[in-house]
């Protein structure tokens, strides 16, 4: 007998005494909990949002659509950027006026390579106001996981307010499965020395996202 | 002190010498005490909690009555995605397979998120007897490995070490195994996680082979979800040619929204954030993105004797949160080590002799590592009604009785060491069921009351060594009753 022959005919002896259970999941689960916690209007939404990602320690900026650029490149001068990873999707003129050395997102890029580049710009999916998240889904304008994840310092421009929602459940709605996806809230962090958060260990120490307001 | 949980003493022997340990105590008082302040203010933030917890529960439960079909579908949705199905009944199985898959990729290490299920079947100890390395990543599981040392907490493995302890185990072991701890270092937490920051930072890039666990599976997308802080987690799962999830199968959850519970209670319940740094979720593999080869290992070893019983399945739901370890007396005192297994505190104690049975010392003894306090049950965000299954196993102990081992049904023969407590419970069974003994019995009781000891003698000095006898009444009940209703009202 195969072990997946054995171990489904474990649980099914081991379920014997359970009765025929003809309700459906959709009875067996009260969702009697809250969609969003809380009523809003939109901007206290984006409020609501930049003061959670601030409070695990993401540096929050806002700016209206024309004066990305800029805020991009004063950004990454100030955090002394020589080189900038770039999502192949990413809008080209977020960047037009940046000195920094561009590396582009390719398949064949090793990781020690991304290593010694020292910043990332993406957008993102969606962003969930309630816990302070961003959730990157590897569109083209988020590039592939690793470039996220191994230079030290994440810039993340999220469009407010159509990129946010106000709470998880709202968030895995507009979320497709089939994608791989980073839920990102704050810059990485331990709680492993005497339960105290500490920031920064192997993933970006420096977090910052940009609210976009429209154009 | 040896790496693994074999030939442990019993809980009280254990926790006899731990509650001695200064160091420990101290340890432990802190760091429980902080995060359980943390954990409720972040609770209290839900006005929903009560729903979400009962959500939960009813997800995890209908999960389990289904679960064959949802294995199956699990294995379907995960294979459509392009990932690989493996099945372990035991331990032994599921160190097979992880080893044959990373000799097939032709390496030698292999890069390991934090994961219960591998601490479950030792997995690095049977790599290493095939010649590959294990590293692991997270912070504190770094700390336990290095420090040749037993994970102590779930979520926090070296919660029995302070960060003086930590900084020395960095100084002294970290060259051993790769890049030493810079010169200088401090015990300042910061310092110690730049540490660890460069010491991982060789091993995540040249790592071919990621092996991780889960903390959720989708059934019906084949997604598996990975809950973490540090950034470890998704480098071992990002970065790796070749991922190897070894996942517990009762792990599974139907629906894509079920994760909309779970995403909310989980982080709250652990780390006490409305939500941890990063949660990976990948569905099979993705092109020119993450691992070219993705494997999901789904593990038996003993869950499905734990499903066959019915007042203790309920274990099963566990998210493997720790919540109920942060808010035990008792775990706050003896720390995690005395419970003789990967999952200490509450939930370790009906579960590690419900995976394992109730054969060996430590496991008989863990459903009596409780005062039956009920904290465990108050903060289990999934409503895992800890001191019921305690009680239920205290019976399985001391009485024996059918159950289910390795898949097969089997009779328990009572554990020795409780000839005394079934001697006493024959003797109040045969008193209850002869009222005229009985009467006469309470009547001889009050007579000679004063001349009562104050402490049993023979096998019942333990008990009565740190409990006061109950005083025996001047007059039995029955006879007050007698007496003052003269046997009107329905008294016989």
């Amino acid at each position: 007998m195969s072990s997946r022959e054995r171990v489904l005919g474990r649980v099914r002896r081991a379920l014997a005494d359970v009765p025929g259970d003809a309700r459906p999941y959709e009875e067996a689960v009260a969702r009697d909990y809250l969609r969003e916690h809380g009523r809003r209007s939109v901007p206290e939404t984006v409020d609501l949002l930049a003061e959670n990602l601030a409070d695990y320690r993401a540096i929050v900026h806002r700016c209206a659509d024309g004066q990305l650029p800029e805020l991009l490149t004063r950004l990454l001068a100030a955090h002394g950027s020589q080189s900038v990873a770039v999502p192949p999707g990413l809008p080209p003129n977020w960047l037009k006026a940046v000195d920094a050395t561009r590396v582009q997102d390719r398949a064949a890029s090793t990781p020690p390579e991304l290593d010694r580049v020292d910043s990332v710009v993406t957008g993102c999916a969606v962003a969930v106001a309630e816990t302070g998240t961003i959730v990157l889904d590897g569109s083209p304008d988020q590039g592939r996981r690793r470039i996220t994840l191994v230079p030290d310092h994440h810039i993340c421009v999220v469009r407010v307010p159509d990129q946010v929602v106000a709470s998880v459940p709202q968030a895995l709605e507009r979320l497709d499965p089939a994608r791989p996806l980073t839920w990102i809230s704050g810059p990485s962090a331990t709680s492993d020395i005497e339960l105290d958060r500490v920031e920064g260990v192997h993933g970006p120490r420096t977090l910052e996202v940009v609210l976009l307001s429209g154009s | 002190m040896s790496g693994t949980f074999v030939g442990m003493p019993a809980f009280p022997v254990a926790a006899r010498e731990a509650v001695g340990d200064r160091t420990l105590r101290s340890n432990l008082r802190h760091a429980t005490r902080t995060i359980r302040d943390k954990r409720a203010r972040a609770v209290a933030e839900l006005d929903d909690w009560a729903a979400l917890r009962e959500a939960g529960k009813q997800i995890k439960d209908h999960t389990l009555r289904h679960l064959d079909r949802y294995l199956v579908q699990v294995e379907e949705t995960v294979t459509a995605a392009g990932g690989t199905v493996h099945w372990a009944a035991d331990a032994d199985e599921a160190n097979e397979i992880v080893a044959r898959l990373v000799e097939e990729t032709g390496e030698s290490e292999v890069v390991k998120v934090k994961s219960m299920a591998t601490q479950e079947i030792a997995l690095n100890e049977a790599l290493e007897a095939r010649g590959i390395h294990a590293y692991e990543t997270d912070l504190a599981e770094l700390i336990v490995q290095l420090g040749k040392d037993r994970p102590s907490h779930i979520l926090v493995p070296a919660i029995h070490r302070n960060r003086g302890e930590i900084r020395d185990i960095f100084r002294s072991e970290m060259s051993e195994w790769g890049r030493p701890a810079p010169e200088g270092l401090t015990d300042t937490p910061a310092e110690l996680a730049e540490a660890a920051r460069l010491h991982l930072r060789e091993k995540f890039l040249r790592a071919k082979v990621g092996v991780s666990g889960a903390n959720f599976v989708v059934a019906e997308t084949g997604t598996l979800v990975v809950v973490e802080s540090e950034g470890n987690g998704r480098m071992c799962l990002t970065l790796p040619e070749t991922l190897i999830s070894v996942v517990g199968i009762e792990k599974i959850v139907p629906r894509w929204q079920d994760l909309e519970v779970f995403l909310q209670t989980l982080p709250r319940s652990s780390t006490a954030e409305r939500m941890n740094p990063y949660t990976s979720m990948w569905t099979g593999t993705t092109d020119e993105d993450g691992p070219r080869a993705f494997h999901l290992v789904l593990l038996d070893n003993g869950r499905t004797d734990t499903l066959a019983d019915e007042v203790g399945r309920q274990a099963l739901r566990c998210i493997r949160c720790s919540a109920c370890l942060n808010v035990c007396p008792v775990y706050e005192r003896a720390g995690g080590h005395a419970y003789g297994s990967v999952y200490p505190g509450p939930i370790g104690a009906i579960l590690s002799p419900q995976l394992r049975g109730t054969g060996s010392e430590i496991d008989a003894s863990l459903p009596y590592a409780s005062s039956l306090c009920g904290a465990c049950y108050e903060v289990c965000p999934v409503a895992i009604d800890i001191p019921e299954v305690l009680v239920h196993l205290r019976e399985r102990v001391v009485q024996g009785g059918p159950a289910v081992r390795d898949g097969n049904r089997v009779v328990l023969k009572p554990a020795r060491g409780h000839a005394a407590e079934r001697a006493a419970m024959r003797a109040a069974q045969w008193a209850f069921t002869h009222p005229g003994a009985l009467r006469t019995g309470q009547r001889l009781a009050s007579r000679t009351r004063r001349l009562h000891p104050r402490t049993l003698p023979g096998p019942g000095r333990a008990w009565s060594g740190s409990r006061d006898l109950p005083a025996v009444p001047a007059e039995p009940f029955r006879d007050w009753w007698q007496r003052t209703h003269g046997g009107k009202g329905g008294a016989k």
